[in-house]
């Protein structure tokens, strides 16, 4: 899950990690006030959505007089905002942070991930802050400074001191941003975090150490035990059909393409979404029922499926495992004829009592195409949807 | 031989009280020697209790100790299921096979941190399990697909591992043992250990290993085999379509900063001496064609 930069500086300062005064905003009066309230001579009126690359894409600008904010909001607000990582439809603005002006002396980078090799949490720094840093990593990896943070301990005073000599923090300022270090590494941790980035980090004219960005995502597993970040969730953010498919326990991503995908097991899913593609076809979906699936479950994934426009057809790949071919082949007839299904369906089933399975659907009267491996089905669907 | 488990494996279930537990449990207990494997149940509440005939303990080390068991295999519900391997991890087993899926990633460094040093190995979270074919079966993968015979399997999907092994079964080609080693970013063994149990398994002919998007096990298991594998090893990996950024269903599943894509994965392979296939129908074939 994700969440907003001034929720996720909410989230910063509720930990004692520094970062500018700000104020969210949902109109442009708002927008007036709160920088009204912040006061001061140099506001900054940043975009909230899920995305980064915003100051790139027009939706971070420093505005120098309450006329120049009340502009600012009004342009920013409700503008379709399209970064490198939304697309390129981009994202509708509905909310708005101001901030206090900064006074940038240096501007560095720094984030947590998880890393598998190591399994540990590890903390990335640079001395190149504001900058994309897939291009550092890329370009300049040396500049890049690691450390994996030992469970037991946490991150350690010598290990944040060190990082933050590295990347450029002056001599004055360490003691501060090994605290800012520290505290980073404790909002990673208890908070269930799957990403924590600063980009920039600051240090300001007077040598104070400022998180002027946060970036959060969460481990979807731990949210069970943090309702304060679940308060968080801005469903704007997310894909409508996501959203349905999620309430009844399915895990489903849209995609491009017109062919819907309906599989269980996640590997599965994937493998059938390559197949048609390699056979020139192009999946509109990602779609994995996973194990428990049942009638309910199969006719919904099957309306979300439909609702998609220019869908052309769907392939339902299943292995019954535990679940029972004849359990799915009930579920795709009850579904089919409650859907009104209006595209070709071809149907590959295989695994446990797939004999009835493959009967329950030729004695249906659907005109369900029958397909007997993967590489058949992807073939048979890719020439329905063609055709 | 085959890998980790035989006919003679011990095997206590953990969470065998909850519907997964005693589905799976009952499942696995009727098939081959299943009877005679699975011999105790750990609930700290039910102990004393039976499920079947098995008698549940309440701890791990009760389980152990009254039945000789070895191995355990977990269906615990997610926020406790760290907890359960550590147990496990505690009373010196040999192996801990975790099922449950949906543990948080934080609750695993730990344990797996705790871990180090120690002569459990664990296999998952969030994993199939493992199936040693007409001798045991572990998890909850559909038995009659497989037959006993001289390939090995592993991958980090379920049903993926299913359709390569029902691909292979259809073939006449038989299994040694078929290893599913689960979907998180945070486990136990890798497709490397995998692969390296199947090169000293001497009742193992070749491998196909199946990986997926997300992380550099793969290419550092390619690495491994280039160097050291004496058996041919054939490989797919899913999610060539998926987009960066986005989870595809396993937690570990996930393009992030431009790697673990694919495509990388099948080059690194390639390079690696390692057969693949971009066709997931064909994996079967493709072994056949390097026997």
């Amino acid at each position: 899950m994700n969440i907003h930069e001034y929720q996720g500086k909410e989230v910063f300062r509720k930990f004692g990690v520094p970062t500018p005064r700000g104020i969210p905003a949902f109109s442009v009066d708002e927008a007036v006030k709160a920088a009204e309230s912040l006061g001061g001579k140099v506001w900054v009126v940043k975009a909230q959505i899920h995305a980064g690359g915003r100051g790139k894409g027009g939706g971070v600008k420093v505005a120098k007089s309450m006329a120049e904010v009340k502009e600012l909001a009004g342009k920013i607000l409700g503008m379709q905002l399209v970064t490198h990582q939304t697309g390129p439809a981009g994202r509708k603005v509905g909310r708005l942070l101001i901030e206090e002006g900064a006074d940038i002396r240096k501007e560095l980078y720094v984030a947590l991930v998880v890393d598998r090799v190591t399994q540990r949490a590890t903390m990335m720094a640079s001395s190149e802050g504001g900058m994309d840093i897939e291009e550092v990593a890329a370009h300049t990896p040396e500049k890049i400074h690691r450390v994996a943070i030992d469970p037991k301990t946490g991150l350690k005073d010598g290990e944040a001191e060190d990082i933050a000599r590295k990347i450029g923090v002056p001599e004055g300022s360490i003691g501060e941003a090994r605290e800012l270090l520290k505290n980073l590494y404790r909002v990673f941790d208890e908070c269930d975090c799957s990403l924590a980035e600063v980009n920039p980090l600051i240090v300001t004219g007077e040598g104070k150490v400022v998180a002027l960005d946060a970036k959060l995502n969460f481990d979807s597993n731990a949210l069970f035990r943090h309702p304060e970040i679940v308060a968080y969730r801005d469903l704007d953010e997310e894909d409508p059909a996501e959203i349905e498919a999620s309430k009844f326990d399915l895990s489903y991503i849209s995609l491009d393409g017109n062919i819907g995908c309906l599989v269980n097991g996640a590997g599965l899913a994937m493998a059938t979404m390559d197949t048609i593609k390699l056979f020139g076809g192009n999946p509109a979906n990602f779609l994995d029922v996973g194990g428990g699936a049942t009638t309910e479950k199969v006719t919904e994934a099957f309306k979300i499926m439909l609702k998609r426009p220019g869908l052309k057809a769907i392939l339902v790949n299943i292995f019954g495992g535990i679940m029972k071919c004849d359990t799915i082949a009930n579920g795709v007839v009850a579904a089919a004829r409650e859907v009104h299904l209006s595209v070709p369906l071809v149907v590959r089933l295989e695994g446990t009592n797939v004999e009835l399975g493959k009967k329950i659907l030729a004695e249906s009267g659907l005109p369900i195409i029958s397909a007997s491996d993967m590489g058949d089905a992807a073939a048979k669907v890719v020439a329905a949807a063609k055709g | 031989m085959s890998i980790l488990i035989n006919k003679n494996t011990k095997v206590m279930t953990q969470g065998i009280t909850g519907k997964t537990g005693q589905f799976h449990t009952q499942m696995c207990a009727a098939y081959a020697n299943g009877k005679n494997c699975f011999v105790a149940g750990v609930n700290p509440k039910k102990a004393g209790e039976a499920f079947e005939g098995i008698p549940i303990y309440g701890t791990v080390e009760e389980a152990k100790k009254q039945t000789g068991a070895t191995v355990s295999v977990i269906y615990v519900p997610p926020p406790f299921a760290a907890a359960a391997i550590d147990e496990a991890v505690e009373a010196e087993l040999d192996l801990v096979i975790c099922i449950t899926e949906g543990i948080p990633v934080r609750d695993m460094i730990r344990t797996r941190d705790r871990m180090k040093g120690r002569k459990t190995m664990l296999l998952g979270p969030n994993c199939p399990g493992t199936i040693t074919p007409d001798e045991i079966k572990i998890g909850i993968m559909p038995g009659h697909i497989h037959k006993k015979g001289r390939i090995g399997v592993v991958s980090r999907s379920g049903t993926l591992t299913y359709e390569a092994v029902g691909q292979l079964t259809a073939l006449g080609l038989g299994q040694s043992s078929a290893v599913g080693i689960g979907g998180d970013p945070v486990n136990g063994l890798k497709h490397i250990d995998v692969l390296r149990l199947f090169n000293d398994d001497p009742e193992t002919d070749a491998v196909i290993m199946i990986g997926e998007i997300g992380g550099s096990d793969e290419e550092a298991a390619a690495e491994w085999v280039k160097a050291n594998m004496k058996k041919p090893v054939v490989g797919f990996i899913a999610g060539v379509t998926a987009p960066p950024g986005k989870r595809m269903g396993h937690a570990g599943a996930i393009i992030s900063g431009g790697k673990g894509t694919a495509q990388e994965k099948l080059a690194v392979m390639e390079a690696c001496g390692i057969k693949v296939t971009r066709n997931p129908a064909e994996m079967a074939k493709l072994l056949k064609s390097v026997l």
